[in-house]
């Protein structure tokens, strides 16, 4: 079977795309990177459209190498990965309401993020003017003796993000889970089209605002390869310092939420408290509770200066000094383990097959951590192990979560022991021809991927950013089965998908 | 902590308001209509302990019937628009609406899209504007404040 190279080496590369390479490759090349997906060598990144081409970003397992292979399709179709990768269907199906280019060969050719509610079909591709109907949407048939569904959303009970469930349960428990999602789409990569830099990347930090400094940073990552800018050591520091804080941000709420959903309020509390200190001493720092458009192409907008070097510090030390009480507390109560002990269990192979990200994949003894993968800067200098469980339950997820969570406080350690002065931007080079860029960066949830294309005029072309969800969600549908409805919400805590980040 | 004296001074007044006028409680339904999910973490911070909202009798309420008030977020999407107006639609009178953050005022960085509707006051009246993107917790609870007021005066 061809390696990573070989299928690289049989196209046509694509001229100042960066760090990875990009090229453009014809039919036969695609199908030999499908077989490599099947086979697991390669695990997708993303997939997604343009006008007449379709693009597939793939990392090699054996080499850690990364590459996008782009496939014109002139006359509107392609040969579909989804039919024999099942990953990539629902990437087929938005590409498919988004620019009306046809997976051939797929199946479930339904829409996805169209609900038939947009004034036209294909928005993202004008010119094509057949319209497709798209408001009757059909779940799959569930056949069987002593089923009955029951449909949830979009509007949920508590305050959460609007997504569809529907379930198909025999007596209590789940026979099958199908999705609809889409609820969030707000268009972005059509806002990007045309957009400036500074405006594409308040765009990007707004995709899903609990991960907005992972949004920030890979976006900002993306233009700076394409734009070969050269960035100052004190702002990589500084985003890693609030990547992290955010990282911790997330894991300390989403762990009391779990327990929570397994009726256990107290930790909840406790964790919630927590979290609520890392907004207080982000703001300090940063001045956003979230930090957001605290990343800017270039560099960062703002230095925390002593107070928010000493917030940090002091945050650190009270974090540290809780968690043990707390970790103790959710291994020693029955009740709660009772809960999220074997509960979800999502199979290590799903989650290989899937390339999930985060401690979604971690807990299913995948131990892809972009930070440690496809290492960026300051992560290469920085010490930190990267947590591997393979019993793929809410329990395993949670201590993911848990050991993220300690390692998190340490790198932060790390970085205000050894944070570089100097300035906070780099100097932007003039640059007249197009040019493109990616980057990785591993959120709270997972691995985020944003590519990029930026004309003469510095404005961004086309910019497509890949949510951990994408891969995360479906695995849900697989967790849920065979569980009482009633764990749902715990199962859905756990993995906690972002609805914003994959509706775009 | 000098903002924590504030956001008590806050819930309090916040406590007189709504006893005053509905009773014993007020209860909030909120939708995401096609937010960010920031709007939705600073709305999840009010029940932490430091805002614990719930003390002064202001709750989210699992369902619309037993709404006061409607809380909207996000720019609202094309896709949510009917969801938007049923839930709306559900609640009984009198009933109140507040926009939560800069998407739900207009659009905010999204508008102008083919996939929104440049905010919540296209589908339902809205009573009040609470900006920020997003609002902080402390934000929320003046702008639940001041609707408190106007709904009493
Ligand atoms: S106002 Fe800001 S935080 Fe709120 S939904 Fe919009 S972008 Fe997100």
């Amino acid at each position: 079977m061809s390696g990573l190279a070989d299928l690289v080496a049989e196209g046509m590369l694509v001229p100042y795309h960066a760090p990875w390479p990009r090229c453009t490759v014809q039919s036969s090349t695609w199908q030999r990177a499908i077989a490599g997906l099947v086979s697991v060598k390669m695990t997708l990144l993303g997939l997604w459209g343009e006008t007449e081409c379709v693009h597939m970003a793939v990392i090699e397992a054996a080499t850690n190498t990364v590459a996008i292979l782009s496939l014109p399709c002139p006359d509107g179709v392609y040969p579909s990965v989804g039919q024999a990768h099942p990953p990539a269907i629902r990437l087929e199906r938005a590409i498919l309401d988004l620019f009306g280019l046809v997976p051939v060969g797929l199946p479930d050719q339904r829409p996805w993020l169209d609900h038939g509610c947009w004034p036209e079909s294909f928005p993202l591709n004008p010119p094509r003017t057949a319209r497709r109907d798209s408001e009757l949407y059909t779940f799959l048939p569930v056949e069987g003796g002593g089923l009955h569904q029951i449909a949830v959303g979009p509007v949920h009970a508590g305050i959460i993000e609007p997504g569809h469930f529907r379930f198909t349960a025999n007596g209590e428990a789940v026979v099958r889970l199908e999705e609809r999602l889409g609820y969030a789409h707000k268009g972005i990569e059509s806002l990007m089209a045309g957009a400036d830099l500074a405006g594409a990347a308040k765009l990007a930090g707004r995709v899903s605002g609990d991960s907005t400094v992972a949004y920030g940073w890979a976006f900002a990552m993306a233009a700076e390869s394409a734009l070969q800018l050269e960035i100052p050591a004190r702002a990589i520091w500084l985003r890693a310092l609030m990547a992290e804080l955010e990282r911790l941000a997330n894991h300390l709420g989403d762990i009391g939420a779990i327990c929570n959903d397994a009726a256990f309020p107290l930790l909840h509390a406790h964790f919630g408290a927590l979290r609520e200190r890392v907004l207080r001493a982000a703001v300090t720092a940063f001045g956003h509770r979230l930090m957001r458009d605290c990343i800017v192409p270039g560099g960062v907008s703002i230095d925390p200066g002593p107070d928010g070097v000493e917030a940090i510090t002091a945050l650190i030390a009270s974090i540290g000094e809780q968690l043990p009480r707390l970790v103790e507390t959710y291994d020693n109560t029955a009740s709660l383990q009772d809960r999220t002990v074997s509960t979800g269990v999502l199979k290590p192979a799903l989650a290989t097959q899937y390339g999930a990200g985060g401690y979604i994949g971690r807990a299913s003894g995948r131990s892809f951590d972009t930070r440690r993968t496809q290492p960026y800067a300051p992560y290469d200098q920085l010490a930190f192990e990267v947590p591997v469980l393979s019993e793929g339950d809410v329990d395993a997820r949670v201590w993911i979560r848990i050991r993220e969570v300690e390692q998190s406080l340490s790198l932060v350690k790390q970085m205000l022991s050894a944070l570089p002065g100097g300035a906070l931007v780099g100097s932007f080079a003039d640059r007249t021809e197009p040019c493109e860029g990616a980057a990785l960066v591993e959120g709270f949830r997972g691995d985020i991927l944003v590519w990029l294309r930026l004309g003469g005029d510095g404005k961004v072309e086309r910019c497509h950013l890949r949510d951990p969800s994408w891969f995360q969600w479906p695995l849900l549908e697989a967790a849920i089965e065979n569980n009482i409805v009633a764990d749902f919400p715990l199962c859905n805590k756990s993995f906690n998908c972002s609805y914003s980040g994959h509706d775009l | 902590m000098p903002e924590d004296w504030a956001i008590a001074e806050l819930a309090a007044a916040i406590d007189r308001a709504a006893r005053q006028r509905l009773g014993r409680s007020l209860s909030i339904r909120t939708v995401d209509a096609g937010s960010c999910n920031g709007c939705e973490l600073e709305l999840n911070a009010l029940n932490n302990v430091f805002y614990d909202i719930e003390r002064f009798g202001v709750r989210f309420v699992a369902s619309p019937r037993h709404a006061d008030v409607l809380t909207v977020t996000g720019p609202v999407t094309k896709n949510m628009r009917e969801a938007l107006r049923r839930t709306y639609e559900a609640m009984p009178n009198p009933k109140w609406v507040v926009a939560i953050g800069d998407c739900a005022r207009d659009g905010g960085c999204f508008a102008g899209s083919y996939a929104v509707l440049d905010g919540a006051h296209s589908v339902v009246p809205v009573d009040l504007h609470i900006p920020g993107c997003p609002p902080s917790p402390r934000e929320i609870l003046m702008g639940l404040l001041a609707l408190i007021e106007q709904v009493n005066s």
